[in-house]
């Protein structure tokens, strides 16, 4: 269908209402990569066989993620008259059971996350209610949606749509209030209007250096040539940090829309989103978003009729983390390897193919259509003096709930840690956030009630990034962090620049050196002046950066190091050279689990039966290879690291 | 292999430097690697000097000069996965197949390698089998993952 009118669109709205909203029941499995690994697949491909085959009156679905990650696969059931539900942890045996459960107007009540009573549409202001004429049984005691401790301090900008729609339908996108802003900007704006809108709305770049979307985009416009681009950087490779992923598998057109908005903006006639290769899923979804747009006439020639052309192209990444970098995108763009360049001009004048070209992030371009259709008076009004809106983060790591939320700028670290994670598991003490990625550093506790910004990030020695948050706790040890992200770097860095290709490989020797025991306390002091000139020294942002996960560990966590160099201890028993596995004979209960998972044979001892007492088990130290598998078979603490 | 093949990609996307990487990972999906006569025939056809293909193929991390094995196993090392004992997952599957990160098994069945974050990381550890991934991994189901792909 072919969208040339605000009533085209209403048209597709309205078909889109009734694929949300059916009058029978809809149950939706969300199968975004998260739940695919968790076996979305198989637990819709048993809901669709049970379908099937008892012909029940059921409309099957698929969608993207809804953020609570840890808690896939997640199936949620609707229909007309009742709450929403929301399963967790979905098995097919599971699937079969709650859809046979639900025609009979009961759902399992242990089995559930959540009920919801109304939908938000953050793009129009709007709620949609379910009208409630009956209660399923056994739904009692369900906390509602907002009651999740993991949802109730989101807002939800960014993430509006995963999770609720099928997001290889345009009209499900379009009855959600999409390309709405799209309509807007091309009949009722100037892109100059546009820009200035932007500007006032106070949003920053979300791709890590925060720069302000709408002065990028004036430079661009303002910028002196006969061909321009626009680019979207989807080369999500924080370690970590995947809400990009998550948007594009979910909610691709909210990108798409964005980017639209933004050529018409600063003039761009062609585009590109460059995909990470390792996100397959993000790429197919994507290629249907793209081409759903263009039949609809959102894209190509005469957009919507307004005269404006633009016609977007796909690249696909060769899995290198410096093209995440603009210069070094533009390059992998260009056919050429992703090596970065100096940027005395910026790339809004000179960039792909040396044209102005303007580069933002999936979520920059996301939050796009709802910065015109809410007003940025509206947007602004969120989020702390300087960083306005919302930021998506990945909670991920030592953390009770992990998966992705969405919260205003200057929320503390404590609440996003606490309040929304749950806390450390398994009784452990909290240690550190790590946040921007390699380029980032380790939050320790004791700023836990720093709000969460652009620039506080960056004034305690980290930075925002792209988002990810890895919660540790006492057993991840500082040193072999920073180790873990010098091995990452000297393994990434282009090579282009002497500091950042030897500075990376150097800082990972020290670091070595002191996780084995061989460190001395002038190492430290080497450290910094390494980290110093790969910084300075460095063209790019990725060696500029690059020392900050060293320098910030050692900022906070020197006493972690001095450990290892002074007392040849690492207090996390993470580094392996220093770590002692030994069994405790008084504790060992003799079942002979561990002699039986042990890889090398090291675990001796005689097994407790019937008929004889048995020998408490010991590890010979000479073999044993530190692999730990002893300790997590052990059930009873027998096993001691020291 | 045949050269029918590596023409109908290039025309696929037309014979431009830009479309070099995207070409390049074609002729991977189809032969499982970069085999050199493949990458001497696109240099003639696409006027482009080798040495610039070899750079290419040895930049980025998707691409290997080296064939792979049946089915392609790749560990997550990401920052998530590593902090709750990815490297763990990854000796693991090294001792159960003989193998170091990198390589083939000898009777061509897997081949080993590690991906710096496939943006899974809420349910870390995590491998990637064949472009399935595998979510809360632990040391002790690796064998029966193995097993699946026997």
């Amino acid at each position: 269908m072919k969208i040339r009118t605000k009533n085209d669109l209403e048209k597709m709205r309205e078909k889109g209402l009734k694929n949300l909203y059916p009058k029978e029941t809809k149950v939706s499995v969300g199968m975004a990569t998260c739940g695919l690994s968790t076996g979305a697949d198989k637990v819709y491909e048993a809901i669709q066989d049970e379908v099937e085959k008892g012909k029940l009156p059921i409309q099957l679905a698929q969608t993207g993620c809804i953020g609570f990650c840890q808690r896939e696969p997640v199936v949620d059931i609707l229909e007309p008259g009742k709450p929403r539900v929301f399963y967790q942890e979905v098995t097919p045996d599971r699937a079969k059971e709650l859809i046979h459960r639900w025609l009979k107007n009961e759902v399992v009540g242990d089995w559930l996350l959540c009920k919801m009573e109304k939908e938000d549409w953050i793009a129009e202001d709007r709620v949609q209610d379910y009208p409630i004429r009956q209660i399923p049984k056994g739904i009692d005691g369900t906390p509602s949606y907002h009651q999740v401790p993991f949802y109730n301090k989101q807002l939800k900008i960014a993430l509006r749509n995963c999770g609720f729609i099928n997001p290889d339908h345009i009209e499900e996108y379009v009855a959600r209030g999409g390309y709405i802003s799209l309509y807007k900007a091309l009949f009722e704006m100037k892109p100059e209007e546009i820009i200035e809108e932007v500007k006032r709305s106070g949003l920053r770049g979300r791709g890590g250096a925060g720069f302000l979307t709408g002065n990028k985009w004036e430079t661009c416009r303002r910028a002196k040539g006969d061909q321009k681009f626009i680019l979207c950087n989807a080369d999500e490779g924080d370690p970590g940090a995947y809400m990009d992923r998550s948007i594009l598998e979910g909610d691709p057109h909210s990108v798409v829309e964005g980017m639209i908005i933004g050529a018409y903006a600063t003039g761009a006639h062609e585009g590109f989103i460059y995909v990470r290769n390792e996100y397959p899923l993000a790429i197919q979804k994507l290629l249907i978003a793209l081409q759903q747009a263009e039949e609809a006439g959102l894209l190509g020639d005469d957009i919507l009729g307004s005269g404006f052309s633009l016609k977007i192209n796909l690249f696909r990444g060769g899995g290198a983390f410096v093209c995440g970098e603009s210069t070094a995108l533009m390059a992998s763009i260009e056919g050429k390897v992703g090596e970065p360049r100096a940027k005395h001009i910026h790339t809004t004048e000179s960039g792909l193919w040396d044209k102005p070209s303007n580069l933002n992030n999936v979520e920059t371009w996301n939050n796009v259509p709802i910065i015109l259709s809410r007003g940025a008076g509206w947007y602004s009004k969120i989020g702390t003096d300087q960083s306005k809106g919302t930021k998506v983060f990945s909670i991920v790591g030592k953390v009770k709930n992990t998966g992705l939320i969405e919260v205003p700028m200057g929320i503390t670290l404590r609440e996003i840690v606490y309040d929304i994670g749950g806390g450390v598991p398994d009784g452990k003490k909290f240690k550190a956030v790590q946040t921007g990625g390699p380029s980032g550093g380790c939050i320790p506790e004791s700023l836990i009630n720093l709000p969460v910004d652009f620039d506080r990030l960056t004034e305690v020695g980290s930075m925002m990034g792209s988002g990810g948050m890895i919660v540790m706790d006492e057993s991840t040890c500082m040193v072999d962090v920073a180790k873990y992200f010098m091995d990452f770097l000297k393994g990434e860095s282009c090579g282009k620049c002497t500091s950042c290709r030897e500075g990376t490989k150097r800082m990972h020797e020290i670091l070595t050196e002191i996780a084995e025991g061989r460190g001395t306390m002038d190492h430290i002091e080497l450290l910094k002046e390494l980290g110093w000139v790969t910084a300075e020294a460095s063209l790019c942002q990725l060696g500029g950066t690059a020392p900050n996960p060293v320098l910030s560990t050692i900022r906070y966590f020197q006493e972690e190091y001095e450990e290892h160099i002074l007392h040849k201890r690492c207090p996390a028993k993470v580094c392996r050279a220093l770590l002692q596995y030994r069994i405790l004979s008084n504790v060992c209960t003799k079942c002979g689990r561990c002699a039986k998972v042990c890889p090398v044979k090291a675990i001796t001892g005689k097994k407790k039966t019937k008929k004889e007492t048995g020998e408490p088990f010991s590890i010979d130290a000479k073999k044993c290879i530190k692999c730990g598998m002893c300790f997590e078979t052990c059930k009873f603490e027998a096993v001691e690291v020291q | 292999m045949e050269v029918s093949k590596i023409d109908s990609i290039i025309e696929q996307y037309g014979a431009r430097e830009s479309a070099l990487l995207a070409i390049l990972q074609d002729i991977q999906a189809k032969e499982n690697y970069l085999p050199k006569d493949a990458l001497e025939y696109v240099s003639q056809k696409m006027h482009i000097p080798l040495v610039r293909i070899f750079r290419i193929a040895t930049f980025y991390n998707a691409l290997s000069l080296k064939p792979r094995g049946l089915h392609k196993i790749d560990v997550c090392l990401g920052t998530a996965c590593h902090v709750r004992g990815g490297s763990k997952i990854l000796e693991k599957i090294e001792r159960d197949l003989g193998v170091s990160v990198g390589e083939t098994t000898k009777d061509n069945r897997f081949t080993l390698e590690s991906v710096r974050c496939i943006g899974c990381c809420s349910l870390g550890p995590v491998a990637v089998v064949d472009g399935k991934v595998f979510g809360r991994l632990g040391q002790d189901k690796v064998s029966g993952l193995l097993k699946e792909f026997k």
